[in-house]
């Protein structure tokens, strides 16, 4: 009964009456019989006390009340029956009555006679949720269970009642929603899925950025809408979807169910039942439909045309509501007579505001999805999840509310009174930017951007650039078209607009949708034009401190935007780098984080690299590295990361005494970002062995060693690498032992970060080239580790590990028992051969040429077909795969027949082209390979087939003592066969 | 009239001289137009008049074609800001001491002017009935509300709690002073009083 009374019934346009409807006929006829028999069908539920009476005014007089369970006196009426604390059951003092249980509601009705409907009427009227007063806010006690469950009973068969005239149409709606869902699925991938749960839809979208999977709610909402299709209601629902279908133009009226009316009911969560019923209607029923929907029968305040307003749909609300939103809008300009002249702007430009921001729900569109994926995003946009407003709201957010409606209708004076007293508001609080949005604030303040009055267009934006802290009001704020209007007002003359206005884009553009559309809108360029000022003469004049802050607002909107790939191209075509270099030179530290900030974000790319390379930036970054802001410090060392990929960016941090600062800064190991970003650019400094020699000086290795601990990962990733890069110098190996750095590099072998494993593995192999490290390694089963993590699912893992192995197999004690007391090691990397990586197919090589100097592995990995794999990839033109190739090629040829299998396998043939290489350790390591096969004649023919000779005698010039070793015997077998012909020929 | 002209010329320039030492932010060559368009103006005006100086009429003529003043109550008030010696007429000594603190005037200065524009009385404090005066046609009236003055009498609680540190009930102009330096936006918090700032900043055409 609650269910339907709360649902299905119809109210009048105003709430407050029951509409007299045939639907409702029904159903009250329904409750009128439930209850006239009630007390006959179930005698004892009926006595039950009711939690709080039912009361309405009645028709009835006292002397209705005929029955002898009732007292008259005069005109009032009482029952003889009485509750525990003495309350008559049941009272009428006309024209109230006080009813307390199913007993005597049968009973009045039964005396009611031909009154009967109209006391139900009148009782249900002011009773709109009877199951509450019945059995109060708690669910039922035990002894009420049966009570409710015959409550519950009536209620399904109302219920049904509900939906007769639908179902009576015969096209179950469950089944048109399914095929439309299906079809928009199929046909316009649009949608992904719609899941119908309690209260909540769910509509999955396919994640492409502009379509990002949205989510809506309307837990809180007892509201109802009547939507002509499925489209309509998804439309309503989700920007996304809107947006989407827009672009796909929809021929929805190809869908055979598409004149079908679908009501969508959304119920309080906490009630059970069905919460998503689709209803076929004639079209006559709709008016009939829309009135019952009047918001303000229930629930006043949350009237579904704002929510949806919100989310920048004005395309899609119906005509009135587009009407009416005018007619406020345009109210706003007449105000005072005499101030109509100035007011014109408000209406007239107030206008084109809000339909930029319907139009720019195209632009995005198709375009550019192709921002790269790596770029870090600080704040993705999020599905809207919109909190349940919790039912005691702080008095501020009803303040706020007052105050914004103030605003929808208020002239220049009084608009700049209402935002000064807004921000005097704790604007950073949630609840209090929530209320803005709630009641369209955002709106209008966006309008406000749009108009000619500085004070006001001052006002709002200061308001907005509080809030846009706030990723929701973000994401409304560039709904809205706030952002297009926001890089318009930077062309303004008046530089507190400019700073204001590029700060609150600094704040909103933290997504990538917001992003693109500053760029779209021009915005890189107006921005990186703010940064044109002179940042530091020793004495500015205070318009010239206006400028340089209006360059740091500038620098801080590009700081944010400067996250999408394609906006870093763009600062750059705008000039963008000069100026930040220029900037570069400032001393404030205000300044110069975002100039910083913007610097390192861009150095991901090359051409940013290149010119703060050749603009002279790395000597201003290394300079405030030695700063005592470390904000500044991380940005500039994370920028040193950046760029020291390059070699000769690396000369000039240390030419610029930048690697002290760098040393010096690992002392603040307590701010992680700082230590990474310091840990980074250390890192790639040490690539450079004149760096490291100085590295050395500073002892850094030490305290990178006592860094191994305790970190996270992204320090030590960095940490591990810089040591890596370190053990070059093989002096430092001792001291990354003696400062006991190896066992906390192979316990981190058993990490699973891969960018810290192939780190590790690079260091514990650069460590296990010393014979001294070798045992310690060893003795802490560093080489099963390594071993292990050739099962690794990353290649580069995988080939690190391998690299890895070799020194370990060469430099430990018993290499031979070590490697076949791994049981299935040698099976495993022998498999490694099928990679598809030339960097793992060259370690892996490298590390069979090791494992083959012990004859009995050998054997082992020769059973595991190591030879015709081998063979296999000689095919190659890549001259590193091709040296350990070759040099795993000499090493397992000494095992039984494994040069003649060679030759038969056809690895001679490409081996001898292998000596056109222009790489001399290829020369070395073929020439190797080609003595070990001469010593099979048929192999010697094909060689001498191929041109080998010539070639060989190339190499027998060669300075390299090896090489020269090497071919010269190969020439020397392929002579001796030649020889052994002629005499079997001629003798 | 060649010699007439002559001689005036020459007051001219001995009224600029003298005047242009008085007020802060003219040069004598700016002074000596503004005074020029002064008698300029003066000359429009009937004859009987003229020896007073500008009449009401006529300020606010200026008020509204040139700054773009529109609200009758607050040209008024502005007249009376330049009117300091309160005979309704403003004088080329009013004329050019108004106009360097309305064209050019340190906020200190403007802050003193407003004040004076608010303060409708003359009784040194800004009264919630001045500001209910003032404000009166600041809010579209809500048809559905009991008292459509609601609005407007809640927004002049609003600007009395936020202007009146003191809590006497009125703003005195120590209380403005001290708002306008926390929020410069309030300025003008109570109508347009000033030019606008875009004036302010693209030209001075005004003195050219």
């Amino acid at each position: 009964m609650g269910l339907t009374i709360s649902r299905a019934v119809q109210w009048s346009s105003d709430g407050d009456q029951l509409e007299n409807s045939p639907l409702n006929n029904d159903i009250l006829t329904e409750i009128l019989l439930f209850t006239e028999g009630f007390e006959d069908r179930h005698p004892q539920e009926a006595s039950i006390p009711f939690c709080e009476p039912l009361q309405w005014n009645t028709s009835l007089e006292a002397a209705d009340f005929t029955s002898d369970i009732y007292n008259t006196r005069g005109e009032s009426a009482v029952s003889l029956e009485c509750d525990d604390k003495g309350r008559p059951l049941l009272q009428l003092s006309p024209p109230a009555i006080t009813v307390h249980s199913f007993y005597h509601l049968s009973n009045l009705l039964k005396l009611s006679k031909d009154k009967k409907m109209k006391e139900v009427w009148a009782c249900l009227e002011v009773n709109r949720e009877p199951i509450k007063k019945i059995f109060g806010p708690i669910s039922p006690t035990i002894h009420k269970g049966k009570l409710f469950s015959i409550l519950h009973q009536l209620d399904e068969k109302l219920l049904s009642i509900a939906v007769r005239p639908i179902t009576r149409e015969g096209r179950l709606s469950p089944a048109a929603v399914n095929t439309e869902v299906d079809l928009l699925k199929r046909e316009n991938r649009v949608l992904k899925s719609v899941h119908y749960t309690s209260g909540l839809h769910y509509a999955y979208f396919p994640p492409s950025p502009s379509l990002l999977d949205c989510r809506v709610e309307n837990s809180s909402m007892t509201k109802s809408e009547v939507y002509k299709d499925i489209v309509t209601l998804l439309k309503n629902q989700s920007p996304h979807f809107a947006a989407a279908a827009d672009e796909q133009d929809f021929a929805i009226q190809d869908v055979p169910s598409a004149k079908k009316i679908l009501h969508v009911e959304t119920v309080d969560v906490e009630e059970t039942g069905q919460t998503l019923k689709s209803y076929d209607h004639e079209e006559k029923n709709v008016p009939e439909k829309l009135a019952w929907n009047k918001p303000g029968s229930r629930n006043k305040k949350l009237e579904p045309s704002l929510k949806w307003k919100n989310l920048g749909l004005t395309s899609f609300y119906d005509e009135e509501e587009e009407k009416a939103r005018r007619s406020r809008e345009s109210k706003k300009s007449p105000g005072p007579a005499s101030e109509n002249k100035k007011k014109a702007n408000f209406s007239g430009s107030s206008l084109p505001g809000c339909q930029s921001s319907q139009k720019t729900k195209s632009p995005g569109g198709a375009d550019d999805f192709s921002e790269s994926s790596s770029e870090d995003e600080e704040d993705e946009e999020k599905p809207e999840r919109r909190a349940e407003i919790p039912t005691d709201l702080p008095s501020e957010y009803w303040q706020i509310q007052k105050l914004v409606k103030y605003l929808k209708g208020a002239n220049q004076t009084a608009t700049v009174i209402v935002l000064c007293t807004l921000r005097d508001f704790n604007l950073v609080q949630e609840t209090c930017q929530l209320a803005i949005r709630d009641v369209g604030g955002l709106e209008v303040l966006i309008n406000l951007l749009d108009t000619d009055d500085i004070r006001c267009n001052i006002g709002s934006l200061k308001i907005l650039r509080e809030i846009s802290c706030n990723s929701l009001i973000r994401q409304t704020i560039a709904d809205l078209g706030g952002l297009q209007t926001m890089v318009s007002i930077l062309d303004t003359p008046v530089k507190e607009l400019k700073c204001l206005a590029a700060e609150t884009i600094a704040n909103v553009a933290k997504f990538r949708r917001a992003r693109r559309t500053v760029r779209q809108y021009g915005g890189i360029k107006r921005l990186v034009e703010l940064l044109d000022c002179l940042p530091d003469s020793v004495s500015l004049s205070a318009e010239q401190e206006r400028d340089a802050d209006v360059a740091r607002c500038g620098a801080l909107a590009l700081w944010s935007c400067s996250k999408s790939t394609r906006n870093k191209e763009s600062i750059r075509q705008a000039g963008g780098i000069p100026l930040l270099a220029r900037l570069l030179k400032s001393s404030q530290k205000n300044m110069l984080i975002p100039v910083v900030g913007t610097l390192q974000e861009c150095a991901s790319e090359k051409s940013y690299r290149i010119a703060i390379q050749t603009e002279g930036m790395i000597e201003d970054l290394v300079k405030n590295l030695s700063c005592d802001n470390q904000e500044l410090q991380m940005h500039c060392a994370s920028a040193i990361f950046k760029c020291a990929e390059d070699k000769h960016t690396r000369d000039l941090v240390r030419q610029y005494d930048g690697l002290k600062p760098l040393v010096m800064l690992l002392n603040k190991a307590e701010n992680k970002q700082l230590l990474a970003a310091t840990t980074g650019a250390i890192w790639k400094c040490s690539i450079s062995l004149e760096n490291v020699a100085k590295f050395q000086e500073y002892r850094a290795l030490e305290i990178l060693v006592g860094l191994l601990k305790d970190q996270p990962e992204e320090v030590l990733v960095n940490v591990v690498g810089a040591l890596g890069e370190c053990a070059q110098i093989s002096e430092n190996l001792a001291t990354i032992r003696k400062s006991g750095g190896i066992q906390p590099l192979v316990k981190l072998l058993s990490g699973t970060n891969q960018a810290l494993l192939v780190n590790v593995t690079k260091a514990v192999g650069a460590c296990a080239t010393d014979p001294e490290n070798m045992p310690i390694i060893d003795r802490l089963d560093g080489v099963r580790l390594l071993w292990s993590l050739l099962k690794n699912p990353s290649p580069d893992v995988q080939a690190s590990a391998a690299w890895a192995i070799c020194p370990c197999i060469e430099n430990a004690k018993d290499a031979g028992e070590m490697v076949r007391s791994f049981v299935g090691g040698l099976e495993l990397i022998v498999n490694l051969l099928k990679s598809q990586n030339k960097d793992v197919l060259a370690s892996v090589c490298a590390a069979i040429a090791k494992i083959a100097k012990d004859v009995e592995n050998l054997a082992v990995i020769s059973d595991h077909g190591v030879v015709p794999m081998l063979a296999n990839l000689t095919n190659t033109v890549d001259d590193k795969l091709r040296r350990y190739l070759a040099e795993a090629i000499a090493c397992c040829c000494m095992w039984g027949s494994n040069c003649v299998s060679f030759g038969e396998a056809g690895a001679v043939a490409p081996l001898v082209h292998y000596l056109h290489s222009k790489d001399p350790l290829v020369h070395q390591a073929t020439a190797r390979a080609l003595f070990e096969l001469s010593k099979d004649p048929n192999n010697c023919i094909t060689m001498h087939e191929n041109g080998v000779v010539k070639l060989l005698l190339i190499m027998i010039g060669s300075t390299d003592a090896i090489l020269q070793e090497a071919a010269a015997s190969c020439v020397a077998n392929i002579r001796c066969l030649a020889l052994a012909n002629d005499k079997a020929k001629n003798g | 009239m060649q010699k007439m002209s002559a001689m005036n010329r020459k007051l001219i320039q001995n009224l600029a001289e003298t005047l242009c030492k008085q007020v802060k932010h003219f040069d004598k060559r700016e002074t000596e137009c503004l005074i020029r368009l002064f008698s300029g103006l003066l000359g429009e005006q009937a004859e009987r008049r003229a020896a007073h100086g500008l009449d009401r009429v006529r300020f606010r003529n200026i008020l509204h074609n040139t700054f773009g003043m529109t609200d009758d109550m607050m040209m008024d008030s502005v007249f009376r800001a330049f009117d300091k010696d309160n005979d309704t007429y403003i004088s080329v000594k009013e004329w050019v001491e108004g106009l360097s603190v309305f064209l050019r005037g340190a906020l200190d200065e403007k802050i003193k002017f407003c004040f004076d524009v608010y303060n409708l009385h003359g009784d040194g404090y800004i009264s919630r009935e001045e500001m209910l005066q003032m404000l009166k046609d600041s809010l579209i009236r809500q048809p559905t509300e009991e008292d459509p003055d609601e609005g407007i009498k809640d927004i002049v609680e609003i600007a009395l709690k936020k202007m009146d540190h003191d809590h006497d009930g009125k703003v005195s102009y120590s209380d403005f002073e001290k708002t306008v330096k926390d929020e410069n936006l309030l300025l003008e918090a109570f109508g347009n009083c000033l030019p606008d700032a875009k004036v302010e900043i693209t030209s001075n055409y005004f003195c050219m």
